[in-house]
């Protein structure tokens, strides 16, 4: 009763293929947006936006990324945390060697170099596959991590060999550095994940899109209907790297402010971003929110409740996480091995047919 | 002789130990993925959670005593005896044994028929879940492992070497006991499967899972006598690289450093292992002497390994010794 399409009718093409054919599901989805721009930033502050809001827009957005490349190109990367690195150190470069420029420029940049080095470390994937090619990404995210600790020029030649935001502004609001304010910070990484999301779901709609399930499912039939696998695969790394690199960059000049690249990009990254798709699902942009939600979520959650509620010691409650990160990840690829997306697809459809089951 | 060339010739022998150890880790994965197409991902964690039980075992720590003390409010911590090396070792292979019939039962039996790619992720859940308990187990600091191993510098080695060449090489008792017990790990392992009859029932399955089933070959037994073998292999490793570094979370870690040394000798082969082992420990040793520490800054054995096997699978992409890659549509 509460889902429905029926009286729902398209009259053009356009109408036809939007993105939300479904009249329930558009409003909902503008009433998302609307909370989103219009309410949250004037009821959040310093905490929700630290704590929350910031690691879980920035990590949406590399999760896209990643699900570009393993979700619907199907080529498994381990090398998240890596690009997210060269996305950090490529805005830092930036925002200390062209203090004037506008940060919505300095990120889009650091986008485009992430892009270019993701192709590089992409062009292996046309002769090696499947868990040989896991492995080799292996190489990308230590050879770049190594690169960014031991190369001074790429910190700018800092003592510590840490990389720290200064303050850079966006249409005279200061965003970056100590002094900012939540609202803004929250308002600059929002504008990122809708360009994002958007960009992404019209991609893997159109015929790009077509083209990297084709390989995913399978490269040689694809190759054999017209396919090009050198084109597919590399665009497919270079759209991911790109919002990886997006999410890097902000990552290190909105949310952290000073990055120590071992610590931050380390593997853990690369796996904590393949977990948010896992759980949240292969080969969708709304499962890729919905994982980096319950990823960032799960540990601010057990820690009240472990040791605010139960006053356990916080090394237990850490340890008790990965258990239940590792135990969720084989639940999840038992049970249901395209994650929370399908759940909620599932639920949709029960909507529709409530209250009569047929 | 040149005292360049020495160093070198001690770098290499330093190489080939350290070589060793990573073949050891590597020869695990080979086993399972031989026998069922998973990828173990959690075998340098299974090497940590095996080194932590013994360790833990061998002073007679209580298991889970810090969750227990969190939750109950007591304060326990030891039972107050000590176990014997060898009874601990038996103990530990005994839970091993139990952890591979679990992982058998409870994950792998429901994923059978997964792409390969999904079955790879799940033991990344698994080696995440392990290295949980294995902390709630024993608790996370570091502990020092000593099963009567010998350790130090080898000193025949070094005074042979001092006469010949002029200077005495560094070499660790501990390296050349664990090359031993590699080799006669591997010979073993090599007779078990070519002689006993679960032996050549595993080899049966690796080939054809279908075609082991019906002429009566039970799957079940088979991958959990495999993972079993994994979990004995792992024992191996974490004995050798606790006693060598201590027993702690980075012991995981070489799990990734096995990872090259398969590409390199290829999934499917255990003679691969051992070489690729070898080549990668000498490689990196060589490099980072030659090349990474007088020109890059140091510490290039972080990625050395991953960039060899990178370009080397770009022109052989089934490793040294690896089955030919045949696809049909």
């Amino acid at each position: 009763m509460l889902y429905r399409e029926s009286g729902d009718f398209s009259s053009t093409y356009a109408q036809d293929s939007q993105t939300f054919p479904i009249k329930f599901d558009r409003y909902r989805y503008y009433f998302v947006l609307f909370i989103a721009i219009v309410v949250i930033p004037f009821v959040i502050n310093d905490y929700w936006v630290n704590s929350l809001f910031l690691p879980f827009l920035i990590y949406a957005i590399a999760a896209i990324g990643l699900n570009i490349l393993v979700g619907y190109c199907g080529q498994v990367s381990l090398g998240t945390g890596g690009f997210m690195a060269v996305g950090a150190y490529a805005c830092y470069k930036l925002m200390t060697s062209f203090p004037d420029i506008s940060m919505l420029v300095h990120v889009l940049i650091s986008g485009l170099i992430t892009a270019a080095v993701g192709v590089l470390f992409g062009l292996p994937s046309l002769r090696i596959k499947g868990f040989y090619l896991a492995v080799a990404t292996l190489a990308a995210q230590f050879f770049l991590v190594w690169l960014f600790n031991r190369v001074p020029w790429f910190y700018n030649y800092s003592a510590s060999g840490q990389i720290s935001s200064p303050e850079r502004t966006f249409f005279g609001i200061i965003i970056t550095g100590p002094n900012t304010e939540a609202w803004a910070t929250y308002l600059f990484c929002l504008m990122f994940v809708i360009f994002s999301a958007y960009v992404a779901r019209n991609l893997t709609r159109g015929s790009v899109g077509r083209k990297w399930m084709a390989i995913r499912d399978m490269d040689i039939a694809a190759e054999i209907i017209g396919v090009n696998p050198l084109r597919a695969k590399l665009t497919a790394f270079a759209v991911s790297s790109f919002f990886i690199g997006i999410s890097g960059a902000l990552f290190f000049s909105i949310y952290l402010g000073a990055v120590e690249v071992g610590e931050v990009f380390g593997i853990q990254k690369s796996f904590l971003v393949l977990f948010m798709i896992i759980i949240g699902g292969l080969g969708s942009i709304f499962g890729s929110f919905a994982g980096a939600a319950f990823l960032v979520l799960l540990p601010v959650a057990l820690k009240i409740v472990g040791v605010d509620w139960l006053g356990w010691p916080t090394d237990i409650v850490a340890h008790l996480q990965l258990v239940i990160v590792g135990g969720l990840i084989i639940i999840f690829l038992i049970a249901e091995p395209h994650g929370l997306a399908q759940l909620w697809r599932v639920a949709k459809e029960k909507l529709r047919l409530w209250p009569f089951p047929h | 002789m040149p005292e360049q060339l020495a160093f070198a010739l001690e770098v290499t022998a330093n190489g080939l130990m350290a070589g060793v150890l990573y073949a050891l880790v590597a020869l695990g994965f080979v086993l399972i993925y031989k026998a069922s197409g998973i990828f173990n991902y959690a075998q340098g964690v299974m090497a940590l959670f095996a080194a932590l039980t013994l360790a833990g075992i061998m002073d007679g720590q209580v298991p889970f005593s810090h969750l227990i003390n969190a939750i109950f409010g007591t304060d326990i911590h030891y039972f107050g005896w000590n176990v014997p090396a060898f009874m601990a070792i038996l103990l530990t292979m005994v839970v091993m044994i139990a952890l591979a019939y679990a992982v058998q039962r409870l994950v792998f039996r429901h994923l059978v028929g997964q792409e390969p790619i999904i079955l790879f992720m799940a033991t990344i859940g698994l080696a995440y879940f392990l290295e949980g308990v294995g902390d709630l187990m024993w608790g996370s600091d570091i502990k020092s492992m000593d099963v009567g191993l010998p350790q130090g510098i080898n000193m025949w080695i070094d005074e042979t070497t001092f006469e010949t060449l002029g200077y005495g090489f560094f070499i660790d008792n501990l390296d050349i006991v664990a090359s031993i017990v590699a080799a006669l790990l591997v010979i073993g392992l090599v007779m078990f499967a070519q002689y006993t009859k679960q032996g050549r029932a595993m080899r049966a399955v690796a080939d054809d899972h279908q075609a082991a089933l019906s002429v009566g070959v039970s799957l079940n037994f088979i991958w959990i006598l495999v993972w079993s073998l994994a979990g004995f292999v792992a024992l191996v490793a974490g004995i050798m690289w606790g006693t060598k570094s201590g027993v702690q979370f980075s012991l995981s870690l070489i799990a990734l450093k096995a990872l090259p040394v398969l590409m390199l000798g290829g999934f499917t082969s255990i003679p691969g292992a051992i070489v690729g082992g070898l080549i990668i420990g000498v490689g990196e040793k060589l490099f980072e002497f030659l090349i990474g520490a007088p020109f890059l800054g140091g510490a290039t054995e972080n990625w050395f390994a991953y960039m060899l096997a990178l370009i080397f699978l770009v022109f052989r992409p089934q490793g040294l010794f690896g089955e030919k890659i045949i696809e049909r549509v």
